[in-house]
């Protein structure tokens, strides 16, 4: 039986800031009910790559392509993508719940009223959706913009650092919606510093250094004997 | 109604919305505006300099130093928290994202310039009466350009250190031709010659209007992609 087709594909991607290079050649996979934890000393390309994966930068070589052959630079495709960034993609002064109206507005989303009242039930924040944003703490602020990011109920998430700020039970609670996700055929590409986090509902670890894979493939048994060896394979 | 301008117009009413909770822009666009009138009216000799010569140039330098300051905000409202990789994420076109910024750019600006007509009419006591027309229709399409091009020109700017100081550096150049226009029609339409006489300078400031509203369109993409 030929293997299921990807949600995402990348294949050689490399890419260039002047001298610089960020990424060198790489390629990942992402199929439904996967879920990738990518972890990397700060500077490795992590945010580079999930940028290019969303759509937000041009490669300098190689190529991403969704399912449908599209890329994610297309207008048509980008409804299939969410990303949250390590920048909460929020206006300050809009409260949560304007804030996910102007989003459902750029995605032509319907019955809006309905879906932001229950995102930012789902978030805990029903009773601070009315309030400006920037009145939120910055784990609400996260909350929020993790509703954001996953208000078009999009097949790709790629999610920078999604638990930074989040108090415990926002994090299990978060924690549990994301192996949701992942059980319901979404695919998940997760950058983190903090693997403990993501390691429940990966299904594959790769370690990003220097602009190039060090590992990538299915999620090991044992967090500890990986973080045992990860030091060396950022070194290597 | 199509996607693309229920984006622009979702864009633009977002801007709108932040814009009048905040105030910040048109507050400080405006009292920039009554600040340049007061410097202009109280410092020129009356005995040297008639009204009519100096009004619309006075008029059309405090639009134009108005306008800048209002359109400099368009994209660094954007730039906080990231919120314009946001818009470029969604799945609308680049034309429809340049679009809503343009439109509350136009309405920011439009506003500015409604508040100040009656003030430079005070200022100046110029008899506008029955060039109101004429000139109201110059603002409209005066403004039509400049903005077009500020509205670009700030996206432009917005990833660089100093946005702020960059806007106005960049975008004088462009607007010189629409402020020769618009000052040429004023003042004929204040010294009292007909529409008919200035039909010319409208067509170029309707020509200036159409070329760059549509280069701006095709080019935006361009210029906020990475």
């Amino acid at each position: 039986m030929p293997p299921e087709a990807p949600l995402l594909e990348a294949r050689g991607i490399t890419r260039a800031f002047g001298a610089q290079r960020a990424l060198r050649g790489v390629d990942l996979r992402l199929g439904p009910g996967e879920a990738v934890a990518v972890a990397g000393p700060n500077g490795a390309g992590k945010t580079t790559l999930l940028r290019i994966l969303a759509g937000l930068m041009r490669p300098t070589t190689g190529e991403v392509r969704l399912a449908d052959g599209r890329t994610p630079r297309d207008p048509a495709a980008r409804r299939r993508v969410g990303l949250l960034s390590h920048q909460s993609f929020l206006y300050d002064d809009l409260t949560a719940r304007e804030n996910l109206h102007f989003t459902g507005r750029l995605y032509g989303l319907g019955d809006l009223a309905a879906r932001a009242s229950r995102a930012l039930e789902e978030a805990g924040l029903a009773a601070r959706a009315d309030d400006p944003v920037r009145q939120l703490s910055r784990g609400m602020l996260q909350r929020v913009a993790i509703a954001r990011a996953l208000l078009h109920e999009p097949d790709i998430l790629l999610l920078d650092e999604p638990f930074t700020g989040l108090d415990v039970p926002s994090a299990a609670r978060l924690r549990g919606f994301l192996a949701a996700q992942r059980a319901a055929g979404r695919g998940l590409v997760i950058v983190t510093h903090h693997l403990a986090e993501a390691w429940g509902f990966a299904t594959h670890v790769g370690v990003l250094a220097r602009g190039q894979w060090a590992q990538l493939g299915p999620r090991p048994a044992s967090l500890e004997e990986f973080l045992a060896g990860y030091q060396e394979l950022v070194d290597a | 109604m199509p996607e693309a301008v229920r984006s622009a117009l979702a864009i633009a009413g977002k801007d709108l919305r932040l814009e009048f909770r905040t105030r910040t822009g048109l507050l400080s666009a405006f009292v920039f505006a009554v600040l340049t009138l007061l410097v202009f009216n109280f410092s020129r000799d009356q005995s040297l300099i008639s009204t009519t010569d100096l009004a619309p140039s006075a008029l059309w330098i405090t639009v134009a130093f108005g306008a800048v300051v209002a359109m400099n905000r368009a994209f660094i409202i954007e730039k906080e928290q990231g919120a314009i990789d946001a818009l470029l994420l969604a799945p609308v076109p680049r034309g429809a994202i340049y679009w809503g910024k343009f439109l509350a750019n136009l309405a920011f600006v439009g506003l500015v310039e409604a508040l100040t007509l009656p003030l430079f009419v005070l200022f100046f006591n110029v008899p506008l009466g029955p060039a109101l027309p004429g000139v109201v229709l110059t603002l409209v399409l005066a403004t039509i350009g400049f903005v077009a091009v500020g509205t670009i020109l700030s996206a432009m700017v917005v990833r660089t250190r100093f946005a702020e100081l960059m806007l106005p550096v960049l975008i004088l150049p462009f607007m010189v031709p629409p402020l020769i226009g618009a000052v040429q029609v004023t003042a004929r339409l204040l010294g009292g010659r007909p529409l008919t006489e200035v039909l010319g300078w409208l067509r170029l400031l309707g020509t200036y209007d159409v070329v760059f509203v549509t280069l701006c369109t095709l080019a935006f993409s361009a210029v906020v992609d990475e």
